[in-house]
């Protein structure tokens, strides 16, 4: 992948012919297990340690999460919820943030610059840096918030899955490190079936609502959750039923091809009505 | 310039510079809003420097464009604003797109297709500007909520298309309708043209209010 012929993108942003694509690799997924997480940060350290990134030491804001969210230094960042799910019940949830690697990234619909988002056949959703001009429609693309602007160079980043590791037969980094074995990585297939036995042993032991989060309104995703709460996500900060913004979807579907036929169109029907009807002349008759 | 005997003044030196001024800096801001829009447009961002240079100079050709254009207005919206006279001859617009040019009732400086287009082209510029802010990185929009610059997104690109809808249909009348192009270039249209077209304006200009 980075650093290789990438010979496997299924899609890329702004293009409209098909990339090449003649490899094929299955496709992969990530699954945080938030049961058996213990928020100690680990995945955090292991990020910035592979992807040489160093975050500006931040302030405590109250809680643990540190830094308080992602920035384009900090690709993932461990989120703290103190919550009630039943009255009376405090849990402490703790959810590992960062890209979710959609089936139908929102990001890369909304991309207007050429190669700046590509989908790999694996599912790994990556920025491709030196095409970026920083206008920030991934921004608005992303049902997750999850892309971020530098201040410094302008530049969107984001949790590249590691596609430098999965590219050459490697766990991403937050797998390799995890102490419990909340992360795991696998095949996208062998991913849903081991969350969706998982989310069946924690509703055996009280959990009844939980379940695998790995929403159908993006095509599904290539990062997934074991919930203990599935029923309600936004416990925890992730939307309930995500889909891209029919405002995007309508801003870069629809009206994209309509507006340059009608633009062209136009031009046409001038031409048409100058050669049918012709000028209206100057007479000389003042 | 002086308009000869056959001649009147349409427009003056300040109006003609305002309009081929908000004319170039409309086409650049077109160009390089395209080029960001539809990904067989994006080539245009060679005439601003690439991709990066076009998303850092559109916003400031756009600003740079209704700032220029707000001086055009304030001189010509007045003129503009429709009259009792217009419904008529809005009433015939059809003949007058068929080319039976003698069936269409007088008007004065402007016709209400002109006005028309007028407006819709303040009011497009208009809501190009606001939710051009609302999207402008990276200064602005990072503080706005992201359902509020999503909605802009989709606003601008319908505002944008109107406009350059409108402009194809301004540049095209102008070709059209036979001696308009010098009310433009050198400020001066023919009497014959004015009373042709606009018999009103033509007849306040002759005889004095």
């Amino acid at each position: 992948m980075a650093g290789t012929n990438p010979q496997n993108v299924v899609a890329r942003s702004a293009t409209t012919t098909p990339s090449s694509q003649v490899r094929s690799s299955p496709e992969v997924a990530k699954l945080i297990d938030e049961s058996k997480c213990i928020g100690c940060k680990a995945c955090q350290v292991a990020c910035m340690n592979w992807n040489d990134l160093r975050d500006e030491v931040g302030h405590n804001v109250g809680v643990y999460d540190n830094p308080a969210d992602l920035t384009p230094n900090s690709w993932t960042v461990m989120k703290f919820f103190e919550v009630e799910p039943t009255a009376g019940n405090l849990e402490w949830l703790i959810r590992k943030d960062g890209c979710m690697h959609c089936d139908d990234p929102g990001c890369l619909k909304a991309c207007p610059a050429p190669g700046a988002i590509v989908k790999y056949d694996n599912g790994i959703v990556d920025f491709i840096s030196e095409n970026c001009i920083g206008c920030g429609y991934c921004v608005a693309g992303c049902p997750f918030d999850v892309p971020r602007i530098s201040k410094k160079d302008n530049k969107a980043y984001k949790c590249t899955l590691c596609s430098d590791r999965v590219g050459v037969g490697l766990e991403p980094a937050c797998v390799k490190t995890c102490p419990t074995g909340a992360i795991g990585f696998g095949t996208k297939e062998d991913m849903v079936i081991y969350g969706e036995k998982r989310a069946l042993e924690l509703q055996e032991r009280g959990f009844k609502n939980a379940g695998l989060y790995n929403p159908q309104g993006v095509g599904g995703t290539h990062v997934m959750y074991v919930l203990k709460h599935a029923d309600r996500p936004e416990l925890e900060g992730l939307p309930k039923d995500p889909s891209i913004s029919p405002l995007v979807s309508l801003w870069k579907g629809i009206a994209k091809p309509l507006a340059v036929a009608g633009m062209i169109g136009a031009v046409v029907a001038g031409f048409l009505h100058y050669m049918k009807v012709g000028p209206i002349e100057e007479k000389e008759d003042a | 310039m002086k308009p000869g005997p056959n001649e009147l003044q349409r427009y003056d030196d300040r109006e003609r510079l305002y309009h081929w001024v908000t004319a170039l800096l409309l086409l650049a801001a077109a160009c390089s809003g395209m080029a960001l829009f539809h990904p067989s447009l994006f080539f245009l961002t060679i005439f601003t420097g690439g991709g990066a240079w076009t998303r850092i100079l559109h916003p400031f050709i756009g600003v740079a464009t209704a700032l220029v254009f707000l001086f055009l207005y304030l001189r010509v919206h007045n003129e503009n604003k429709m009259a009792e006279h217009d419904k008529a001859w809005s009433q015939k617009m059809g003949e007058l797109l068929r080319g039976n040019k003698e069936a269409m009732p007088p008007v004065g400086k402007y016709n209400p297709g002109q006005k028309r287009l007028f407006w819709v082209i303040s009011i497009s510029l208009a809501v190009l500007l606001i939710t051009g802010f609302l999207m402008w990185r990276p200064y602005f929009a990072a503080s706005f909520p992201i359902d509020l610059v999503r909605v802009a997104l989709v606003l601008h690109a319908i505002a944008a298309v109107v406009m350059v809808l409108s402009i194809i249909v301004h540049v095209y009348a102008a070709i059209w309708v036979k001696g308009t192009l010098s009310a433009m270039t050198r400020g001066t249209v023919t009497k014959a043209w004015a009373k042709r077209n606009h018999a009103l304006w033509h007849r306040e200009m002759t005889q004095g209010k």
